[in-house]
C-alpha cells in the first residue's frame, strides 16, 4: 500500500469535552485507501519542544467528500499545539501507515476506551457497509471520558460500560452484559490494561482477537526501531508490523 | 556539478543517509527516488541477529531526540541472503554500517559484506553509545580505535569508512589514529550521549537510562568537530549531525566534509533528502558554482 506525504486542508474543529477534539480533513485531490486501524504521523509546527510527528489514529475516512477526521486527546506538548490548529489551515500528514484491522468476521465485537475509541468507528463503519452490524462496547472511568458516543450508534449496537455508573451499565467493559457472547472476531483499542483483560478473555474462550497497540514513535515507517514491541517473534515495530497485532502473536505482552 | 569521491568510492551528490534512521532505504522508496541520492547507510549489521535494548527507546528532547535502539538487526547472514538481494539493484551507492562487540565480530562481517559485488563501502559503527559490549568503548579510546580498523582492513578491501564518536576529548587524536591504522575515509558524529527524566513519573524517558542524541540540537558541535578533523586528517571526511536542509549540508561542506549523512530529519520529513539535493543545486546555480568541490573545506 503506497504511503503518501500529503498538505490537507482542516475543514472542521470540533471539541469533545476538554481534552478530545475532532480534526476533519480534506484531501488536494482524491484520497488514496486507507484500512481501518491505520494511522498517519501528523508533522506539528511551530515549537522547539516538538520536533517529531506525531502518530493518530484514524478516525473516520469520508472517499466521497475526500476527507478523513482524526480524533486527538490532549495529552502533551504536541498534541496542545494541534488543538490549537483552526478550520482553513494546512496540515502535514504522512498516511496511511501501518497494518490495520483483519476485516472479517459476521458476529463481531468491538471494544474501545478512551482515545482508543478512535480507530472503532471507522471499522464499524466498514463493518456496516459489510452488512455487519457490530457489537461496540465503549468504557470509561465516567461517561464524560466516552469523548464520542453518538457516530458509532448508525453503524452497530452502541453499548456503554462506566466505573462509576454515570452511563450504561457500572463496571469495566468486560463485565458488560454484551461482553461474553459468542463473536467470532473480538477487536479491541484503549487502555493497554483493558486490551489485556479483553485479549485473555479472546484466548481463554479460542476467539479470533486483533489489538491496536500505542507506543512512542518517531519515523512511522519501520525505520528507526524505537516504537517495538516485544512479541512472541522478537521485537516488532508497532509502527509497521502494527499497529494491529493478531493476540496469537502477542502471549508474552498478555502475560506482562 | 554535485560529483564528489570518497576515496575511490564517486557519489553523483554528497548527500547520504545516516544508519539507522533510513532502514534499508526501502521503507522511503514511496516518498522518494533513492536512486537520486548520493549513498545509503543502511541499518547497523552485527555477527550475530539482535533484538536489541526494551522498549522505550526514544525520548523526544528540545530540537532533538534521544534513542537507545541498541542495534537491533537481522544479523550479516540473512542481511547477506535475504536483505541485499532486495535492495542491491537500486541505483546509488550502498553502504553498510558495521557494527559489533569484539574485533572478531567486527571482521567476520566485514569479510562477509566484502563479497557483496554492489556493496561499495562499509561504514565501521566504533561509537554505538547504546551496547553494553564494544561499540563506543572502541571508538574512544585511540589504541583500540586504530587496533579495530587495522583488523578490519585485512580482511576487506573496499572503501572503509570509520564512524567516529564525539563522546571523547579528542575527537582529533581518534581520527588520526583510525587514519594511520588504514581508513579510508571518516564519519562523524555518531550520537551524543545523554540522559532525560520524567519528572512526574520520577524516572530516566529510556529503558536504558542514557542514550544518543540526535537532531538540530547537536548540529553546532558536528560542524565543529568536522572542521578540526578535516584539517587534521588527510582522508575525506564525512560529516553528520543534525542535517535538515541544503544550508545544513552546506555548513559541513564548508568546514571539510566531502560527503554529509541525513539522520534525524528523514523521521520529520521523509523526502528531505531529496530536498537536499535540489537545495544544493539551487545554491550552486544562485552562486555560480560549477563543481561543489569548489566550496568544501573553505573555512
Amino acid at each position: 500500500m503506497k504511503k503518501h506525504i500529503t498538505d490537507f486542508t482542516i475543514v472542521d474543529r470540533k471539541s469533545y469535552g476538554p481534552n478530545y477534539f475532532a480534526l476533519t480533513l480534506q484531501h488536494p485531490d482524491s484520497m488514496p485507501e486507507i484500512v481501518p486501524g491505520q494511522f498517519v504521523e501528523v508533522e506539528v509546527k511551530g515549537t522547539r519542544e516538538v520536533m517529531l510527528r506525531r502518530p493518530i489514529s484514524i478516525h473516520d475516512v469520508d472517499y466521497k467528500n475526500n476527507t478523513l477526521t482524526l480524533l486527538v486527546q490532549i495529552v502533551g506538548k504536541g498534541t496542545r499545539q494541534l488543538s490549537e490548529l483552526k478550520i482553513g489551515e494546512k496540515l502535514n500528514l504522512v498516511y496511511p501507515l501501518g497494518h490495520g484491522f483483519t476485516l472479517e468476521g459476521e458476529k463481531v465485537l468491538l471494544v474501545g476506551g478512551g482515545a482508543g475509541t478512535a480507530p472503532l468507528l471507522y471499522l464499524s463503519k466498514h463493518f456496516a457497509s459489510k452488512g455487519v452490524k457490530p457489537t461496540i462496547i465503549l468504557g470509561g472511568r465516567t461517561k464524560e471520558l466516552i469523548p464520542v458516543q453518538e457516530p458509532f450508534g448508525q453503524y452497530g449496537e452502541l453499548c456503554i460500560a462506566t466505573d462509576d455508573g454515570s452511563q450504561g451499565e457500572k463496571g469495566m467493559v468486560t463485565q458488560h452484559s454484551r461482553f461474553a457472547e459468542k463473536y467470532d472476531r473480538i477487536f479491541t483499542c484503549g487502555p493497554t490494561p483493558m486490551m489485556k483483560a479483553v485479549a485473555r478473555h479472546a484466548q481463554a474462550n479460542g476467539i479470533e482477537c486483533e489489538v491496536s497497540l500505542e507506543n512512542m514513535m518517531a519515523c512511522g515507517v519501520g525505520a528507526c526501531l524505537c516504537c517495538v514491541c516485544d512479541t512472541d517473534e522478537g521485537h516488532k515495530c508497532v509502527c509497521k508490523e502494527g499497529p494491529v497485532f493478531n493476540i496469537k502473536k502477542l502471549n508474552k505482552w498478555m502475560e506482562n | 556539478m554535485l560529483e564528489v569521491k570518497l576515496h575511490n568510492l564517486t557519489l553523483k551528490n554528497p548527500v547520504m543517509t545516516a544508519s539507522g534512521t533510513f532502514g534499508y532505504g526501502e521503507e522511503f522508496s514511496d516518498f522518494i527516488d533513492i536512486s537520486r541520492l548520493g549513498g545509503i547507510v543502511v541499518k547497523g549489521t552485527t555477527g550475530e541477529r539482535r533484538q536489541g535494548n526494551p522498549y522505550p527507546r526514544m525520548a523526544e528532547t528540545p530540537s532533538g531526540m534521544l534513542n537507545a535502539v541498541g542495534l537491533q538487526n537481522v544479523g550479516v547472514d540473512a542481511f547477506c541472503s535475504d536483505v541485499y538481494h532486495r535492495i542491491k539493484d537500486i541505483d546509488t551507492n550502498i553502504i553498510v554500517n558495521v557494527s559489533g562487540s569484539s574485533i572478531e565480530e567486527y571482521c567476520t562481517v566485514a569479510e562477509k559484506i566484502n563479497e557483496l559485488e554492489n556493496i561499495p563501502a562499509i561504514e565501521l559503527n566504533i561509537s554505538c553509545p547504546n551496547v553494553k559490549k564494544g561499540g563506543m568503548g572502541f571508538g574512544t579510546n585511540p589504541d583500540m580505535a586504530a587496533q579495530v580498523v587495522g583488523e578490519v582492513r585485512k580482511v576487506y578491501d573496499k572503501t572503509l569508512i570509520v564512524k567516529l564518536t564525539p563522546n571523547v576529548t579528542s575527537i582529533v587524536d581518534i581520527a588520526k589514529a583510525v587514519e594511520a591504522a588504514g581508513a579510508d575515509s571518516v564519519s562523524l558524529i555518531n550520537t551524543m550521549l545523554g540522559m532525560a527524566i520524567d519528572v512526574e513519573k520520577r524516572r530516566p524517558y529510556l529503558s536504558t537510562i542514557t542514550g544518543g542524541l540526535s537532531g538540530p540540537c547537536v548540529k553546532p558541535v558536528a560542524v565543529r568537530m568536522v572542521w578540526q578533523v578535516a584539517h587534521a586528517v588527510n582522508i575525506p571526511v564525512v560529516g553528520l549531525g543534525g542535517i535538515s536542509c541544503a544550508n545544513d549540508a552546506l555548513e559541513f561542506l564548508m568546514a571539510g566534509a566531502k560527503a554529509i549523512e541525513v539522520g534525524t530529519a528523514n523521521f520529520v520529513d521523509p523526502a528531505v533528502t531529496v530536498k537536499i539535493v535540489e537545495g544544493l543545486e539551487e545554491y550552486c546555480n544562485r552562486h555560480g558554482i560549477k563543481d561543489i568541490n569548489e566550496i568544501i573545506g573553505i573555512i
